[in-house]
């Protein structure tokens, strides 16, 4: 049985959003051309991951980093990416029948597809989705691996294959924990720098076949994945109305500055 | 832009791909798309009553958002015309009880114990679940806090039931008296409306600031008999704390060091984004935050091209805030900046491009150069007269 | 634009890309302003595998060329000059070892320096032998299995923060050029010191420093061939690194180019974007040309060695000296596009200037190359 330590490195394709265009006639989003980009948080994710593993290497021993994420088939792409980044392997989890998951039904499709790997002992996510941001696929899928979770971590203070010491920051606080592995983290940009793609990296990425895990595969009955799976659904998807209409403060920068001035001044703000 | 929408003949026929990101329902130009209805539901649920707010506090000191939940909580209950509870695990919590019974809580659940001296996440979600499962509450709501965004996930987790987190709106459907929970979703200019379905109780979280607190009449100082004076609607948890394992060891805490900012603070935040062009011209965001006694903020562009340091971020990836007054300077409006400020009292947007879309979200919105216009106003708020 | 690059080739390029714009542009006028050595981005570079570019493959390398080198310095130089400076310089200090070295010499040195982990620095030029480096007299004598080096080197790029340094000595006075002897020196030998850190017009990030030989014992398995091979050790270098420095100058030049570029079509004059007047579209016709010319000539000459051919003197010179003198044409052009602004240091133009002028000086002064392809031309013919 061989002694590796096995870090978990789940991931997430969403959209990038940082260039945002709203159709001026039906005042909504366009989306058109918007590319699919790695989630960002996940990135400091997979750099820890690798920081992790060649921290343990440094001590002498093994360790590996599988990237997995559940989505649809160009997901890969990002698989690819984090293998660019340091990931020894990927795992694509796609299926029909993934669709229209809640956190509850994502986070049982991972703790499914994780009982199938051995020897892992650390699993680390990004600590939100630019998409959903609920945070929640991270302490639900601890629950269901019954590991503990630390989320918001700003640094991996220690570990080893027996322990991790993991320093988070609450809203005005630092709180350093201690807790046995396997355990689950999530980290934000405060963790880490996330380095640049290696040229073997990149050409590993280029080069791995990625294995695709169905539900079969993973043995999770298709009722229990997806939107059958969920216990939250969407029931509207619709754009806010305004019920305010902007006034515009028109002239050039005194008139400008100067009304402005007098609306600061009406609300008591100066 | 996942390729799940295949047009054989008219037909359009949705496949592997979808993931309910809802892109399509803007791009039909048929408008024949549509993600709505409330499913049949498949379990009887009645035995489940009551609106029940998870009050966090830490060492004695309760969060504010707690409050401005029972405020929504106590809506929620008056329309479903039931009761509205407080579940308060805590340490040392004397002091805060008669501010809760000012919201109108119906009936107040205490554990009060040194196990819940730390924010620790087994043993607070280990009693949250041993009173969601004696008093069966209805819906359960907490706030978004760092502490909250991991405790109400396992507690969803062990009981088996959904939640929707960062909702911004909360209503219940007059006709099937559940629980809507609404939020912004997919980064998009788009919000969802998300029902628990099958399951009980429909738990939601909301981040701070994002309610109003209801305006209240002052607690009594008088303290010393709170517990008397409420008696009658404060019932302590029986439990036994030996029972309460825990998987964490707190090593040690410290409170974060004066050098970080906190925007929710203020009254007023004046916001820098990429229009600022570099990281010394943040200074006259400053000068104007200064002169009207608020902070400076800014948007996700500006603090990743590290012209500002990360506590100013606003945004859903930084902090949410809704102060008095937002003046938003050379920001475009992206979703993400929108959903950290949108609920502030006023906005006032100062851009050079007339179709920024932080003009539809703003009451006052400026088209022009904003190192033109902020010295300018600078100059008339230190003068103090206007020149017309 | 498409230059037919393989999918590696592109990666490179990409890699490079995201170090500028993620580690270089936002950091690069204050490493600047304060002359400050950029060692976070050097080792980020040294983790991106880019240094293996150089070493063959059996040393930790990519097995790649002088192209794929071209194509890093190029895009780094877009970046900043004292960044790619400090790459190619450091190829530089560790390129003899590869043409001149022992089995031994390359299994002990070029692992760590394909890794990134150390780099290297070249030491030829001293206060009295710049162009006439024959006259260089740095003395390596002769003492049982130990060479004693007495002497001093002047600007050495990456001096101070290099560990291993190829160091010219005469071994046999007397013989001028054929006198002279290559050494691995590393950084921490007894009787090895850094003199003071040169405060410079340009490239000031990078770190040039005089070296200083005091009775510095190096072992003599140390030296890289044999005594008197240390003249033709440089020149095949500089054979190989002298693209390199020609993509330095496309780099920068493509920088100032852009920058002139998106400012004429955003600054208005008489009420139009000045990028409508034909004084400035001439200009930067002319530019936008001698760039593509400049950046055709270094990897026409990249090729040309990497396909085995012997004799590139010629070509790598001509691409030395060309690229560099586009790249100073190309600065001074841009800040005159700029106009004020070009000149004030909020605008990175007048840095790219400043940075620009030592390529037409270092690794062998324009006017050497001239004399090194006119040489070349008379005795081999025009092909």
């Amino acid at each position: 049985m061989e002694n590796i330590f096995r870090i978990i490195v789940c991931i997430k394709q969403v959209p990038g959003t940082t260039e945002i265009k709203i159709n001026p006639q039906t005042n909504t989003l366009v989306r058109e051309g918007i590319e699919t980009v790695i989630n960002p948080f996940d990135t400091y994710a997979i750099e820890e991951g690798v920081r992790v593993k060649e921290r343990i290497q440094q001590s002498g021993e093994a360790a590996e980093v599988t990237a997995i994420t559940m989505g649809p088939p160009q997901s890969e792409s990002i698989l690819r990416e984090a293998i660019a980044l340091g990931a020894d392997k990927a795992i694509l989890l796609s299926d029909r029948a993934f669709a229209g998951a809640d956190t509850w039904a994502t986070a049982l499709t991972l703790k499914k597809a994780v009982k199938k790997i051995e020897g892992w002992r650390l699993i680390i996510l990004g600590k939100q989705t630019l998409d959903g941001d609920t945070g929640q696929v991270g302490p639900e899928l601890a629950h269901m691996l019954n590991i503990p979770f630390i989320g918001y971590a700003s640094s991996i203070e220690e570990i080893s294959f027996q322990k991790i010491t993991v320093k988070r920051l609450a809203e005005d606080r630092y709180e350093t924990f201690e807790v046995r592995l396997p355990a689950a983290v999530s980290v934000g940009k405060d963790i880490n720098i996330p380095r640049v793609p290696s040229l073997r990296g990149k050409l590993k990425a280029k080069n791995e076949t990625i294995p695709v895990w169905r539900a079969v595969d993973v043995e999770l009955d298709e009722k229990d994945a997806g939107l059958p799976g969920s216990y939250t659904q969407v029931i509207k998807i619709f754009t806010p109305k305004h019920t305010y209409e902007v006034k515009m403060i028109e002239g050039g920068p005194d008139e400008q500055a100067d009304e402005l001035f007098k609306k600061l001044k009406q609300l008591s703000i100066v | 832009m996942y390729d799940a929408i295949e047009i054989t003949g008219k037909l359009a026929r949705i496949n592997d791909n979808c993931i309910f990101c809802g892109a399509c329902i803007d791009a039909c130009k048929f408008k024949s798309i549509e993600i709505t209805g409330i499913p049949e539901q498949d379990f009887d649920f009645s035995g489940y009553e009551g609106v029940m707010v998870f009050i966090e506090q830490h060492q004695g000191s309760v969060a504010e958002v707690s409050y401005e939940l029972l405020s929504e909580g106590r809506k929620l209950a008056d329309t479903l015309g039931t009761k509205l509870y407080g579940i308060l695990p805590g340490y040392d919590l004397k002091e805060r009880i008669a501010d809760i019974f000012c919201y109108g809580i119906d009936r107040l659940y205490i554990a009060e114990n040194e196990i819940f001296k730390n924010n620790i996440d087994d043993i607070y979600s280990k009693i949250l679940v041993q009173a969601i499962n004696r008093y069966r509450p209805d819906i359960f709501l907490g706030g978004a806090t760092s502490f909250g965004r991991t405790l109400l996930p396992k507690v969803a987790a062990i009981i088996k039931t959904g939640l929707t987190a960062d909702c911004t709106e909360l209503s219940i459907d007059p006709d099937k008296k559940i629980l809507l929970q609404t939020r912004p979703t997919f980064g998009g200019n788009i919000l969802a409306t998300i029902i628990t379905r099958n399951a009980r109780p429909q738990m939601a979280t909301v981040r701070p600031h994002v309610m109003a607190k209801a305006a209240i009449n002052q607690p009594d100082n008088n303290r010393t008999d709170n517990y008397l004076k409420y008696a009658g609607k404060i019932e302590f948890l029986k439990f036994d704390p030996l029972n309460f394992k825990t998987k964490y060891k707190l090593l040690s805490q410290e409170k974060e060091s004066g050098q970080s900012i906190n925007l929710t603070d203020y009254d007023v935040i004046v916001s820098g984004g990429r229009g600022i062009g570099g990281p010394d011209n943040f200074a006259l965001i400053k000068e104007l935050a200064d002169v009207l006694g608020g902070v400076v903020g800014a948007s996700r562009a500006a603090v990743d091209s590290n012209w500002i340091s990360y506590p100013h971020q606003v945004g859903q990836t930084g902090k949410t805030v809704n102060p008095k007054v937002y003046i938003a300077c050379g920001i475009s409006g992206a979703i993400q900046h929108l959903a950290g400020m949108q609920t502030s009292d006023i906005v006032i947007a100062i851009n050079k491009d007339p179709y920024a879309p932080i003009f539809k979200i703003a009451n006052y919105g400026l088209v022009g150069d904003l190192f033109e216009i902020i010295p300018r106003l600078i100059k008339k708020i230190k003068s103090g007269k206007s020149s017309i | 634009m498409h230059y037919f690059l393989s999918e590696e080739q592109q990666m490179i390029v990409d890699i490079c890309r995201q170090i500028v714009e993620e580690r270089i542009v936002p950091v690069r006028a204050e490493l600047d302003e304060k002359s400050i050595f950029p060692k976070d981005i050097i080792d980020e570079i040294g983790k991106s595998d880019l240094f293996r570019l150089f070493i063959p493959e059996a040393y930790g390398g990519m097995g790649t060329g002088i192209f794929e080198v071209c194509l890093a310095t190029e895009e780094l130089s877009r970046g900043c000059l004292s960044v790619a400076t400090s790459y190619a310089a450091s190829g530089l200090g560790f390129i003899p070892i590869i043409v001149m070295g022992s089995e031994e010499q390359k299994q002990k040195y070029l692992p760590e320096l394909a890794e990134g982990k150390k780099i290297a620095a070249f030491g030829l030029t001293e206060p009295e032998a710049g162009s006439d480096a024959g006259s260089i007299r740095t003395r390596a004598a002769k003492d049982g299995d130990f060479y004693i080096l007495n002497g001093t080197k002047q600007w050495i790029t990456n001096g101070g923060e290099a560990d291993i340094y190829t160091i010219f000595a005469v071994t046999n006075p007397g013989r001028g050029a054929r006198g002279v002897s290559a050494f691995i020196v590393e950084k921490g030998t007894e009787g090895f010191e850094f003199g003071k850190k040169e405060d410079k017009l340009g490239i000031r990030a990078s770190a040039t420093r005089e070296l200083i030989f005091t009775d510095c014992k190096i072992p003599s398995q140390n030296m890289l061939g044999s005594e008197g091979m240390g003249f033709i050790t440089a020149m095949r270098t500089f054979d190989q690194s002298r693209p390199a420095v020609g993509a330095q100058g496309v780099g920068v030049a493509q920088a100032a180019l852009e920058v002139a570029l998106d400012y004429a079509k955003v600054r208005k004059q008489f009420g139009v974007p000045i990028s409508s007047f034909q004084a400035i579209q001439h200009m930067l016709a002319d530019m936008a040309t001698q760039v593509e010319a400049a950046r055709s000539l270094v990897y026409h000459a990249a090729k040309v060695i990497d396909s085995g051919e012997k004799n590139v003197a010629k070509l790598s010179a001509m691409s030395k000296m060309y690229a560099s003198d586009v790249a100073m044409k190309v600065t001074i052009d841009a800040i005159q596009v700029l106009g004020g602004y070009g000149y004030m240091k909020e605008y990175p133009v007048e840095k790219m200037m400043r940075d620009a002028k030592i390529l037409q000086i270092y690794e062998g002064t324009n006017q050497i190359q001239r004399n090194v392809i006119a040489l070349e031309l008379i005795k081999r013919g025009v092909l």
